[in-house]
């Protein structure tokens, strides 16, 4: 995993509220055995017309997203299915960072496992947010992971909650597997002081 | 003595190789690991990649359930798969099953499923176990007094490599349900109507325990209908302590504790429940006796409304943020607000999915089949959740009800909840299904479903259009 400090880039608003991982990617896109491709089902219903054309009206489908970075999106981003192709399809889209006012337990921490950054901010910053992104669409923003802030385009800093463990792993690019094959002698000493409650091979 | 605890904490508590501390998350132990095809295979690259084995596959078990086909087997007794891509996924699952030791029910096998019913059905499912899947429904095996929650694929490796995952502690929730069910009113229009109180989000950062009389009440299947969708109601997990109920429904199943073991279990499960005076960080109530029967006219599980209701108005709303998404999801689901919903006509039906589709709920539908026929136009799918219920149903004689009624007695799977395999929602069409998620595009590009109960789903089927089950029942 690519260790992370900043985040500077096009924003993108999709303006919509308890957005759901069949949305951001649907169903008939997971039969892949690994993570490749999943970029072309991301909002696959709502970035496509019916006839397979490109919906000029979604908002990552305008010129002015062409390489955008950042997802500003409505509260309870991620719900329903705990599918980890979400978050890969945001990445693999070229999304570093979403900032919701909040997200989905699940999604949030499947993002955080893959280094695709959930930032959470109060609702009215992000109303506001979606108030200066209608008069600019260009709009960039900084996020500063170590300070724990963004950068808003008007100069303002806000801070953002992460826990300690996720973000030491982010800003080092070290993922949590390493951290718990580590605990492999106290792993052994639990299971043999622990009842083993059942045994799937009979 | 002791501080009193809650049923989470002492599930918590018992599963702890390590606290956690501000630094750095727990690092929980998990009894019972469940795997399918869909979200498992990038984990199992990542352990090839590092050369790591499964810790415990005699605590991992996996079945086929999500992109199988539910279509009757051939002359040959096989279910015939013809997706190259479900081919190639289910083949990978059985792979690495082999390659690693882990038992597999794949399609085909006497006891394959939707996970989440295999678990219970098989007795692997007990109260105090920490259980886990790459699925988010696994909050149904909660039903049992067990922690149980949905996971991503990381974590799937987390757990292959370590049993064990890392996690911040969750809050606790406690959910009252009083009262008692009336007729025609089901498990299913419980925990729908919470999610319509509450809201989708209302149990992000939760752990729910469902308690009361009216969950007291209730079956275990019931309780695992009401646990399933716990999720929906944004919470990662849900939980019923265990009593007399539970520990009779596990009672002799293939992987249950026998004999004196099983008295000793009991023993132990019995000091699960919540004690007196322990304390939650928050808590929701409803009233069971005055339900009616839910049903779903939006596009996520929290748009509900009593069966006889108007779909709500755009004016009715509080803000102008829920007014958008109001109408955004009419506009999807091409209803007009104010408009009754019950005559509405209805495309399809179906009735099944790892919510709805245990033999309590089977019989149930049934009751409307038997001696009416499906209403013209109408497809009708039933579909069992494991091969277990698709046996015993067919043992009852339900399968020839569905069958002369007109409907489609099909093979056990996830099926058309969540349109990745055959069974689907043409666009535009309308949907009542005993699935959990309404999502845009959920049973297929274009589908729209309105969740109700297994009754609500078959009196409809037989109707053709959206129908009160209470107006059929004598
Ligand atoms: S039946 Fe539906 S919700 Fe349940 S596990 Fe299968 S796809 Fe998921």
């Amino acid at each position: 995993m690519e260790p992370i400090s900043t985040i500077t880039g096009k924003a993108v608003v999709l303006p919509v509220e308890n957005i759901d991982t069949d949305q951001i990617i649907p169903a008939r896109f997971l039969k892949v055995t690994d993570k490749s491709g999943l970029a072309a089902g991301l909002f696959e219903a709502w970035r496509y017309l019916p006839d397979g054309a490109p919906n000029p009206d979604f908002p990552l489908n305008r010129p002015e997203a062409a390489g955008a970075t950042i997802l500003i999106s409505g509260r309870n981003f991620g719900c329903g299915s705990s599918r980890e192709h979400a978050p890969w399809a945001l990445q693999d889209y070229g999304f570093r960072a979403v900032i919701a006012p909040s997200f989905a337990d699940i999604f949030r921490s499947n993002a955080l496992k893959i280094g695709l950054l959930p930032v959470t901010i109060e609702q009215a910053i992000y109303d506001e947010l979606v108030a200066m992104y209608a008069n600019d669409p260009q709009m960039a923003l900084s996020i500063d992971l170590a300070a724990q802030t963004v950068t808003l385009p008007d100069g303002r800093q806000v801070n953002f909650p992460i826990d300690a463990f996720s973000k030491y792993c982010l800003l080092h690019g070290v993922d949590q597997l390493g951290f718990l094959l580590n605990q492999a002698e106290a792993i052994t000493a639990y299971e043999a002081s622990h009842p083993q409650p059942v045994k799937t091979t009979g | 003595m002791s501080k009193p605890r809650t049923l989470f904490e002492k599930v918590w508590d018992a599963h702890l190789v390590r606290p956690e501390t501000p630094e750095t998350p727990a690092v929980l132990y998990i009894d019972l690991h469940l795997i399918h095809e869909v979200t498992s295979p990038q984990a199992f690259t990542e352990l090839r990649q590092r050369g790591l084995r499964v810790r415990r596959p005699d605590k991992t078990l996996g079945t086929m359930d999500h992109s199988t086909p539910t279509t009757p087997r051939n002359h040959l007794g096989i279910i015939p798969v013809i997706d190259p891509m479900a081919i190639s996924q289910l083949e990978q699952l059985r792979k690495n099953c082999a390659e690693f030791g882990i038992p597999l029910f794949e399609l085909g096998d006497e006891n394959q499923g939707i996970v989440h019913v295999i678990g219970p059905e098989q007795g692997l499912t007990q109260p105090g176990m920490t259980i886990v899947c790459g699925d988010s429904h696994t909050s149904t095996h909660g039903a049992f007094g067990a922690l149980a929650f949905g996971i991503g694929t990381s974590e799937v490796g987390h757990v292959l490599a370590t049993q064990c995952l890392l996690q911040r502690k969750p809050k606790t929730c406690a959910v009252r349900i009083d009262g008692r069910l009336g007729p025609g009113v089901t498990a299913k229009d419980i925990i729908l109507a919470l999610i319509a109180k509450y809201g989708v989000g209302g149990g992000t950062g939760y752990v729910f325990e469902y308690m009361g009389e009216a969950i007291r009440s209730l079956s275990m299947e019931e309780r695992m209908t009401i646990c399933n969708m716990s999720i929906e109601g944004g919470a990662r997990a849900g939980m019923v302590a265990p009593d007399d109920t539970t520990f009779e429904y596990i009672a002799g199943r293939p992987f249950a504790p026998k004999g004196a073991d099983f008295e000793a279990a009991v023993a132990r499960w019995r000091t699960l429940p919540t004690d007196e005076g322990a304390v939650f960080d928050h808590e929701l109530t409803l009233s069971a006796s005055e339900l009616k029967p839910m049903i779903t006219y939006g596009t996520n599980p929290g748009m509900g409304i009593p069966i006889d209701a108007p779909v709500p108005r755009p004016e009715d709303m509080p803000d102008a943020r829920s007014r958008a998404a109001l109408d955004k999801a009419l506009a999807y689901m091409g209803l007009e607000p104010g408009k009754p919903l019950l005559g509405h006509p209805v495309d399809v039906v179906f009735i099944g999915s790892c919510t709805n589709s245990r033999l309590s709920d089977l019989r149930q539908a049934a009751q409307f089949f038997r001696g009416r026929k499906v209403a013209p136009g109408v497809r009708v799918m039933v579909v069992p959740g494991s091969q277990q219920v698709k046996r015993a149903a067919e043992a009852e004689g339900l399968d020839r009800i569905f069958k002369e009624a007109g409907a489609e007695w099909r093979e056990a799977g996830c099926s058309a909840c969540l349109g990745m395999n055959d069974d689907k929602v043409p666009p535009g069409k309308y949907a009542v299904s005993t699935s959990n998620r309404n999502f845009e595009g959920r049973q297929g590009p274009g589908a729209r479903t309105m969740l109700a109960s297994p009754l609500t789903a078959a009196a409809t089927a037989v109707t053709g259009v959206v129908t009160d089950p209470r107006t059929l029942m004598n």
